[in-house]
């Protein structure tokens, strides 16, 4: 088999969006918690929130570090492996990428330096100001990287000449029909995931003797957050569904496992959808539930796959697997935080090991799904980059040669398989020292700059 | 659009410049400071980190603005270059995540500990090598067909873009050393300041080298620098250059105030960068496409131009205010001031 640049680029690609991806669904909504965190520390003066925020800021900064230097990757990504789509695409998408780095990058990045090394060298409400800043800054990176990729999936506001892409309507282009609904749902997905990890490590804390209190309050704060986010995000992920349907056919469909047209199709809960043979097998089908769900009709129809030609459908089963995946994990969750209330009903939610437990299990749930989520709706995109209109395999940079793209791509891969896991092990460290005793106006230096300072060499002497 | 009538190209040939030379200063003396680690005593090595912790995330901002901006303006260009680039890129990006991790990454194991500040000391120096290839690359320009890269993935490197790339090194330990300079005192000071003494003869070698090298290599530079009446408009510059190397000298063996040195390597890498900007003019892509022909459509440069106008200025004010918060010198055993 030879080597083939365009497989192994979208390989590469999907590696390192696919690691980066982790990293904004934990800091989007660690970023807002923190700023909260500050906010009530601020306004109520308990020492208790101000523990609390330090240690989630520590592992806040952490997470942040690995975001940024996985994230300064992904735009010459478009340089390097797809030179093709950044001179079909830039004239449209690149304000929009550039507007990124300016509304928010800087932002995050200038004020992060405040609010973890200014503690004590600025106002107390200057620091709160620079945890608010680092939140919208967050805010801000997801709604123009993902008005980027709606673009991309539902094209909007353009005009074609010579081949290229060209603006016509800029309100049209950020606003494009899928963005709204990709908005909410993702950035609902950040929070959810973010207050599960919390979930997870409250329920950790809060079986240990000295962090038992600040357990229970983070373990609270988080359940009560999920009480509204879990549904709302349902509800958003249902309203993003009848948005595919409307202007995605071909992903709706095989998200459905869908190949004939059907009014009013059924649901299909599992299956296996086979590509060549254009059917689904073992599919276990719910009758009209399918045009119910997505079309909120008793009758509407369902495009099947075999509307559009073979070469314009995506992978089926990855897009179906992963859709069933993600919603999966979805629900589950839903499940746990009633069980959840269940018990506080009874009062035994603090006395409950087992649920604490599985509380801790689920934690990495979040990501699961996202990552589920996100294959659901960039391999439900392809063939295209731009749906419709620009085929992946004319993406791609011409100049490179299969062997290029292998050794980068084994770069890639090395480079992430050592820095995730380091990454983590630091975390989960800074989750096992708990929320440590503050040393408010003791020390001059706020927790993350320590006196023994970074790496803590000085420690040898 | 073919309303818009203004050719705004020139502006953002002004704010791109801006961006890219803000990166090289700042970036750079982070980068710097990070080569130096792996020179630095092991009780002086956390000062070092320090003296760059709070500052360096928003520095490296500055390359994500300047790849975007090249993007977003000259796209023909970006489309083009990254790619002929691509290992140079890459071993850039992956350097960075190294240097990068190393603040946050802080482990009890002296292994690992060993690993992550090398991480970062090599991080920093291979960044730097890599930007250095990119610009000796860029200089002596690439094969094109069309609108795209037509060369092949190792075309970038040749002598020229390994000496650039060791030039870029040098020139970042020494904007590295200034900076240490203005944060420390005492013993480390003195050895920041003797770093950059090194740093600076190796630097106005690279250029004397670049200014010969690059001349010799394309006829068209020689026409530029070396004909009658321009060798007379453009003598300030080698000459300022030759003014500046004196003063960095000088204030390197301790005359004057702290901040000196960094002012004067400030300088010396502005008499370069427009030394480099004079030669290569009006080209983004040497020997095909001029800047204007590389453009992206006036809407687009109108829709970002809005925004930009508005927003540098902010983040110019907030970038000077988080400077100004962690002024002054650090001090050993307590950390941040």
């Amino acid at each position: 088999m030879s080597l083939d640049p365009l497989l192994l680029s979208r390989l590469q690609w999907a590696w390192v969006i696919g690691w980066h991806i982790l990293l904004p669904s934990f800091t989007v909504g660690l970023a807002s918690y923190v700023a909260v965190l500050e906010g009530l520390f601020f306004f109520s003066g308990d020492e208790a929130w101000y523990r609390i925020a330090r240690f989630w800021t520590r592992i806040f900064s952490v997470s942040f570090a690995m975001g940024v230097v996985s994230g300064i990757i992904m735009p010459f990504q478009f340089g390097t492996n797809w030179a093709r789509f950044s001179d079909i695409t830039a004239n449209v998408l690149s304000p929009m990428l550039a507007y990124e780095d300016l509304m928010a990058f800087f932002l995050e990045a200038t004020f992060l330096g405040v609010l973890l090394f200014g503690r004590d060298l600025v106002p107390r409400w200057a620091h709160f100001l620079a945890a608010v800043m680092v939140a919208i800054g967050t805010l801000m990176s997801s709604f123009w990287i993902l008005s980027v990729n709606s673009w991309m999936q539902t094209p909007a506001g353009y005009v074609i000449r010579d081949g290229r892409f060209f603006p016509a309507d800029w309100l049209a282009i950020v606003f494009n029909p899928s963005f709204p609904y990709r908005l909410a749902h993702n950035v609902s997905a950040f929070y959810v995931t973010t207050a599960f990890v919390v979930l997870g490590v409250a329920a950790y804390l809060l079986r240990r003797p000295d962090h038992a209190a600040d357990g229970r309050r983070i373990f609270k704060m988080a359940l009560g957050f999920l009480t509204i986010f879990l549904p709302l995000q349902i509800a958003l992920g249902d309203m993003h569904g009848l948005n595919t349907e409307k202007y995605q056919p071909a992903k709706l469909a095989a998200i459905e496992g869908r190949w004939e047209t059907a009014a009013p199709a059924p649901l299909t809960l599992v299956g296996f959808p086979d590509q060549k043979a254009e059917r689904t097998d073992y599919a276990v089908d719910i009758p009209v539930l399918g045009s119910l769900v997505l079309t909120h009709s008793m009758t509407g129809a369902i495009r099947g796959l075999k509307t559009f030609p073979a070469d314009q459908r995506p992978p089926v089963a990855i897009v179906f697997w992963a859709f069933r995946i993600m919603v999966g994990i979805g629900f589950y969750m839903l499940g746990l935080v009633l069980l959840g209330w269940l018990l506080r009903w009874r009062g035994r939610l603090f006395s409950s090991a087992w649920y604490q437990r599985i509380c801790m299990a689920s934690a990495p749930l979040g990501f699961c799904a996202v990552l589920a989520g996100w294959t659901t709706t960039e391999v439900g995109r392809q063939p295209w980059t731009v749906y419709g209109l620009l085929r992946t395999a004319h993406s791609v940079s011409p100049s490179l040669t299969g062997r290029d793209v292998l050794l980068s791509f084994l770069a890639y891969a090395l480079v992430y398989l050592i820095m995730f896991p380091a990454g983590i092990a630091v975390m989960v460290r800074m989750v096992r020292q708990g929320p440590v005793e503050s040393e408010m106006g003791k020390r001059p230096i706020e927790g993350l700059q320590p006196a023994a300072p970074v790496l803590g060499l000085a420690e040898d002497q | 659009m073919a309303g818009i009538a203004f050719d705004l190209v020139p502006i953002w040939v002004l704010i791109i410049g801006l961006g890219v030379f803000l990166y090289v200063l700042l970036d750079g003396f982070d980068l710097g400071v990070g080569i130096l680690y792996g020179f630095a005593a092991e009780q002086d090595r956390p000062m070092l980190m320090n003296a760059i912790a709070p500052i360096w995330d928003g520095n490296e901002t500055w390359l994500i603005l300047g790849g975007l901006a090249l993007l977003a303006v000259f796209p023909l260009a970006f489309a083009i270059i990254i790619p002929a680039v691509y290992f140079p890129i890459l071993l850039m990006l992956l350097a960075l995540v190294f240097r990068g991790v190393a603040f946050e990454f802080r482990f009890e194991q002296p292994w690992l500990r060993r690993f992550w500040s090398s991480g970062f000391c090599y991080g920093s120096a291979l960044a730097s090598f890599a930007q250095g290839t990119v610009l000796g690359a860029f200089i002596q320009g690439f094969t094109v067909r069309g609108r795209v890269f037509a060369g092949g993935s190792w075309d970038w490197l040749t002598p020229f873009s390994i000496m650039t790339g060791l030039a870029l090194m040098l020139g970042y330990a020494l904007l590295g050393s200034c900076w240490l300079i203005i944060k420390t005192e005492g013993a480390l000071r003195d050895w920041a300041r003797r770093s950059g003494r090194r740093c600076l003869i190796g630097v106005c070698a690279a250029i004397a080298l670049v200014s010969i090298w690059t001349p010799w290599m394309d006829p068209a530079i020689a026409a530029r620098w070396f004909t009658w009446p321009d060798i007379g408009y453009l003598s300030p510059i080698p000459l300022a250059a030759a003014l500046l190397a004196w003063a960095c000298w000088r204030s390197l063996q301790g005359r004057g105030a702290d901040v000196l040195p960094f002012m004067a390597a400030v300088g010396l890498f502005l008499t370069a960068y427009l030394g480099v900007a004079i030669s290569l003019w009006p080209m983004i892509v040497p020997h095909h496409y001029t800047l204007w022909q590389a453009t992206s459509s006036p809407s687009t440069q109108a829709f970002l131009l809005i925004g930009t106008l508005f927003l540098l200025p902010v983040i110019l004010t907030y970038t000077a205010w988080s400077y100004w918060v962690f002024r002054g010198k650090l001090r050993q055993g307590v950390g941040y001031h």
